[in-house]
């Protein structure tokens, strides 16, 4: 059947309307029901992620109490409030995530796998995860020490620890850096690579 | 700044596995730095510094030698659409971004986009069934990046995005697929349900909320934390690979029984595409879907896969206007339409002779 409007193309859209109980009908192919608009055919988006993510948090919202007392919480690193992030579906900073922890663990959940993160993790992440496992390491060895009275060797295990710690807070880049710096510390771990 | 040109992407040129129902495939991690407020909270100041940091890092870097920096602010509004419309940049970047920039490898197949709704988006998109690949090229940018950034990465939720449909990997993988046989059969609509029962959607051409055309349509993971960037990935390819292996036996089973009607669908296509003097973009991609239909069922050898994809593009409204070198408004376009893509077919039809 041929479109009724442009006698053209194959008419594959059919317009049933029934308005006070007076029926129409009509069989028009798409450009013509656009132009007609009797279709939304258009490319804008009408249908947002973000927006409903933010209806589900609505909706959670008032399912717990303790979200419900989180939406007057604000985030400490960047101001957003909670109530705010529901209408707009994105966190501010990364701190958000710590500050809303309590709300958005059951929406993680509800989106995702799980709440737990299994991928990549950034080498720079790593080495710092492996720097506080030898830290670990290093007290529990004190511990020993002194358990021993191995004083000696547990002063100087206190200094390392001390020095890692520091650096620990600084950021283990500066350390790098400086033993970077070293030449007689960088053959030496030139060295034991290989 | 020296005008963008019409260029030819890497995934339009075609080939890769499974070229007849996969068009491309993309792969994009989405990383913060760690410092700076979101995109959508930071100031004009916060963004600049933003991209300072990351034009500093990339900046001289043997990585990125071959890569062009796209200021948003310093090109026009058809320019941006054309890179929208290549699948280059996201609309978000465009249209709404404070400073936001782009960085485009020469082969346009590994784009970073600067001070999108996260403040890097990494992404390569490759021809045809690709994604292992896609990842392993948008990761090695990844770690050139975070080896001189500092992300914004926690322990438990993985890469902080600013809208939580992305933490964790921070990974979307999505693969553009031309399905006429099992959308024309409706067949399409066992598919969608079972889809989102494994964590994946289906989108139209342009991703989020556009709707099904010229029966292309996308295919993403929706679920980013709790699964590795391997896990989403395999997960994607082998749900694909039943789409497909389904599509095949839709196409097999209409070639069967009306071979005629699919050759003359395809010849009549190519005779409006080469002959209209007004046409729409949705007529256009209508056409150009029964065509490549016809070459990928063997029923008409005068089109190939790069010739298809360099149209589908063309016909847009951004890249048409920037081949015009103009601004058009709609009936304009309608009528300069054609002539772009009779010039294109009849400069493939000479390289071929």
């Amino acid at each position: 059947m041929l479109c009724q409007e442009c006698y053209k193309n194959d008419a594959n859209i059919h317009i049933f309307k029934s308005i006070d109980g007076k029926h129409t009908e009509e069989f028009l192919c798409e450009q013509c029901a656009r132009q007609k608009e009797e279709l939304d055919f258009s490319f804008e988006p009408q249908f947002s992620l973000h927006k409903l993510f933010a209806s589900m948090l609505n909706q959670g919202l008032l399912e717990s109490r303790q979200a419900m007392l989180a939406a007057k919480n604000q985030c400490p690193g960047c101001g957003l409030s909670f109530a705010q992030f529901s209408q707009v579906g994105r966190l501010g900073c990364s701190s958000c995530y710590q500050a809303f922890e309590e709300s958005l663990k059951p929406l993680l959940r509800r989106i995702h796998a799980s709440a737990e993160h299994t991928g990549k993790i950034p080498v720079r992440t790593q080495k710092h995860v492996q720097y506080k496992r030898e830290l670990d390491q290093l007290k529990k060895e004190l511990q020993l020490k002194v358990e021993n009275e191995e004083f000696e060797e547990a002063a100087i295990l206190r200094d390392k620890i001390k020095a890692m710690e520091k650096d620990l807070a600084r950021g283990i880049e500066h350390k790098e850096e400086q033993e970077d710096s070293d030449p007689q510390d960088k053959n030496q771990e030139e060295g034991d690579e290989n | 700044m020296k005008q963008l040109q019409f260029s030819l992407s890497r995934w339009m040129e075609g080939g890769g596995p499974q070229p007849e129902t996969v068009i491309s495939s993309r792969v994009r991690a989405a990383r913060n730095i760690k410092h700076y407020p979101f995109s959508c909270l930071a100031s004009k100041e916060q963004s600049e510094a933003v991209l300072d940091q990351v034009t500093a890092v990339t900046a001289g870097k043997e990585e990125f030698a071959g890569f062009r920096y796209i200021k948003m602010q310093d090109i026009t509004e058809l320019e941006k659409q054309s890179l929208v419309e290549k699948h280059l940049a996201s609309p978000f970047l465009a249209r709404e971004s404070n400073s936001g920039a782009l960085l485009l490898r020469r082969d346009e197949a590994v784009s970073i986009m600067i001070n999108e709704e996260d403040h890097l988006r990494i992404q390569c998109i490759l021809p045809g069934l690709r994604l292992e690949e896609a990842w392993k090229e948008a990761g090695c940018y990844d770690d050139v990046l975070e080896n001189e950034l500092e992300y914004v990465f926690d322990e438990r939720y993985g890469y902080l995005t600013a809208c939580p449909t992305n933490v964790g990997t921070g990974l979307r993988a999505s693969v553009m697929l031309h399905l006429p046989a099992l959308i024309t059969t409706g067949q399409i609509n066992k598919f969608l349900g079972a889809l989102s029962q494994v964590g994946l959607t289906v989108r139209g051409l342009y991703g989020e909320g556009t709707e099904i055309v010229g029966n292309l349509v996308q295919v993403s993971n929706q679920v980013t934390l709790g699964h590795s960037e391997e896990e989403i990935i395999n997960n994607l390819g082998s749900v694909i690979g039943q789409v497909i292996e389904q599509e095949q036996k839709a196409r097999q089973s209409i070639l069967d029984k009306k071979r005629d009607e699919l050759t003359d669908k395809a010849w009549r296509a190519l005779g409006l595409l080469k002959y209209s003097q007004l046409m729409s973009s949705q007529e256009a991609i209508m056409l150009l879907s029964d065509l490549r239909l016809g070459y990928d069922l063997g029923l008409i050898n005068e089109v190939n896969h790069k010739l298809l994809n360099e149209l589908l593009v063309l016909i847009r409204s951004g890249c048409l206007q920037l081949l015009a070198g103009k601004n058009l408004d709609s009936q304009e376009r309608n009528l300069e339409r054609p002539v772009q893509i009779k010039q294109t077919l009849e400069r493939y039809s000479k390289n071929q002779n």
